[in-house]
């Protein structure tokens, strides 16, 4: 019998090894949430960058500022622009149908982007783009095939290329060096990270004090149990 | 002054009474063992997921335009909503996780044979309820797995012929799944289903209690009446609903013994339960599948549709048979063979532990097919893929067929008149 359930698993394991799927290799982004100063960079980048097509129509100012230590009047003055309340979610004026004639598709909203592709996928996504003239946009990207998005960074990264076996070349031309381009997209990544679910933190410090409060709960439960038992045994 | 008003009350109610003939002075076989925790979990669970959702649905809007906002409105804006949320979301999969257990464990034991039939019947109902349940539920994120899941499925009876296009329009309440299915399941999945689920655990445990709890070894605690020797009998003293007819042995009161002890039981469960909710609540992406963090989009297909791991095993039957109806009455048939496993087995020997090495063998490669179909059911297809599944399908299926046969003649042990440690 034991041949029997070595000859199931050995026939399962192929089966289990195209779990992962077709999915393209991506680079650990590496987030830490608990550094508000990424956090904050990030979100600086996404308003100078993203949110003009990409909104956050789940997530409010105020929370975010709450979340990242920034004062509300602060918040007011030099992180909102389009005078929206504080207390309104992150929104922009696209009108989705035309947007949709632009790019092909309305920019998608980015607030569950990192729960919905994963934090990894975003970073290699953000960094994974190159000249296809082929393209409305002359760019294509390895991560997303045929993406509509156009390279809104390549002022920052510069530009790079397919090489002749179809690998990315070192971008050129851009006004930051590699290293610093890695580490403003994972500010992005980590800003958006946070974003998808606001509570992360808080969430993980909670559960630390409930999972000990059960272990000793677990304990004082086995010695009551242990203790009626008794009379049984 | 408490006692007064107790003895008003049971002239009135018999609460005490109630209180001892299920709980106080129940007689429980004292043998339990691991396996007999499930019972109880399934229980907090069904709790669990009742109070979460009241809370839940206080917050929640059912409408194709409001339900995916209102979601992410309770995990962000509601105190403790993500809490609430997590807690619903991973007890929908641990209720499973429980339930399944809770079933091998009547399956090894032979807990669905006579007289437990009924019992066992009512146990099938609440799964296929539970089903039911879970499946509507897991519509209300309108995220786009929701979606495109729940278009899998109810496609299902379009197989059916001649109605079937009809009963598949019906179900969904337009042509297409919109807000008007997401209002229906909803109404279903807070309503109907919960009260009709809640029936029959009451049934389920009335029955139970009737018959009284099977126990590892399948030795019967209650003896005729007069049969057993004063010092044999168990030294406790139960409801006279048991000792009137029968001499009892071995067994314990359920309470304090199996509260104190199923306590235990949660604690330990919490603790992994919690972990799971706190620090992994999507579950790796099997609980909170990773496409439903974009809204429903009838115009874009996720890349892999794969159910929630629980309709795994069911799930792959249907899909390794190459004809839509076919593989759709494989798949009810795989539900309709549990609710007649007290018929298949025609043994008289419950436990495993005083069966044949066939039977083990059977169950062991029974448990094998199952969680092979189920790890299957959350892949995509491919050819490697359905030849397993043909063959874990087989394997389901044989286990019913090849215990109908050996076990009217099988050799088993002679099973002890006791509890035997």
């Amino acid at each position: 019998m034991k041949k029997f359930v070595l000859v199931l698993l050995a026939t399962l394991m192929p089966a289990l090894a195209m779990a992962a799927g077709p999915s393209v290799p991506v680079d650990p982004a590496g987030n830490d949430l608990a550094d508000k100063e990424s956090l904050k960079r990030g979100f600086r980048s996404y308003i100078n960058y993203c949110l003009a097509c990409h909104q956050l129509q789940y997530q409010r100012y105020n929370r975010t500022f709450a979340d990242l230590g920034i004062d509300e009047k602060d918040g007011k003055e030099n992180w909102m622009y389009t005078g929206e309340k504080v207390g309104d979610h992150i929104t922009n004026t696209m009108p989705a149908k035309e947007a949709a004639n632009w790019f092909g598709a309305a920019p998608p909203d980015l607030t569950l982007e990192t729960r919905f592709r994963s934090p990894d996928w975003v970073y290699t996504y953000l960094r994974s783009f190159y000249v296809d003239e082929a393209r409305p946009f002359g760019v294509n990207n390895t991560v997303f095939k045929d993406v509509g998005m156009p390279h809104v960074l390549q002022n920052l990264q510069g530009t790079r290329t397919l090489d002749a076996n179809g690998n990315l070349t070192k971008a050129v031309g851009g006004s930051m060096t590699e290293a610093e381009y890695d580490a403003f997209v994972r500010d992005l990544t980590n800003f958006l990270e946070y974003v998808s679910e606001p509570n992360k933190l808080e969430r993980k410090s909670l559960g630390y004090w409930v999972i000990g409060f059960l272990v000793v709960f677990f304990i004082l439960s086995y010695f009551l149990k242990k203790e009626y038992w008794k009379d049984v045994h | 002054m408490f006692e007064n008003f107790m003895a008003w009350i049971d002239k009135r109610l018999p609460v005490t009474d109630a209180w001892n003939k299920h709980l106080a002075q129940y007689p429980a076989p004292k043998n339990f063992n691991f396996w007999y925790f499930f019972g109880s979990l399934a229980m907090l669970v069904l709790v669990n997921q009742i109070l979460t959702g009241i809370w839940l649905t206080m917050n929640y809007e059912p409408s194709g335009d409001g339900a995916f906002a209102s979601i992410e409105y309770i995990m962000r804006d509601v105190d403790y909503g993500w809490l609430l949320r997590y807690m619903h979301s991973t007890g929908a999969s641990a209720f499973f996780v429980v339930v399944y257990l809770h079933m091998f464990r009547g399956l090894i034991y032979g807990s669905y044979q006579k007289p437990r039939e009924l019992l066992w019947i009512f146990g099938m109902l609440i799964f296929l309820v539970l089903m039911a349940e879970a499946f509507m539920g897991y519509l209300l994120p309108w995220g786009n797995m929701s979606y495109w899941g729940a278009q899998v499925i109810i496609s299902l009876f379009g197989a059916i012929p001649v109605v079937g296009e009809d009963l598949a329009t019906w179900i969904k309440g337009d042509y297409v799944i919109s807000g008007a299915t997401l209002n229906r399941f909803f109404a279903l999945h807070v309503i109907a289903l919960p009260l009709v689920l809640v029936v029959l655990v009451f049934l389920h445990i009335l029955a139970l209690h009737e018959v009284g709890s099977n126990n590892p070894e399948g030795t019967d605690i209650k003896k005729p009446k007069g049969s057993v020797k004063e010092e044999d009998k168990s030294k406790f003293e139960f409801h006279e609903a048991y000792t009137k007819k029968y001499d009892i042995v071995d067994a314990v009161p359920f309470h304090p013994y199996y509260s104190v002890k199923d306590i235990m039981g949660v604690a330990g469960f919490l603790i992994l339960f919690c972990w799971v909710m706190f620090f992994h609540p999507e579950g790796g992406g099997y609980f909170i599948e990773a496409p439903n963090f974009e809204p429903a989009n009838g115009l874009k297909t996720p890349e892999h549709i794969a159910p929630v791991w629980y309709f795994g095993p069911f799930y792959t039957i249907l899909r390794v048979v190459p004809d839509k109806l076919l593989g759709t009455l494989a798949m009810f048939a795989a539900i309709g063979v549990l609710f007649a496993l007290p018929w298949f087995d025609r043994s008289t020997v419950k436990s495993f532990r005083f069966r044949s090495k066939l039977h083990l063998f059977n169950i062991v490669q029974f448990a094998i097919c199952f969680i092979a179909l189920g790890i299957l059911g959350t892949l995509p297809a491919s050819d490697l893929a359905n030849l397993i599944g043909r063959i874990a399908s087989l394997g389901y299926f044989g286990f019913f067929v090849a215990i109908w046969f050996y076990s009217k003649n099988e050799k088993t042990k002679p099973v002890p008149e006791r509890v035997t440690k």
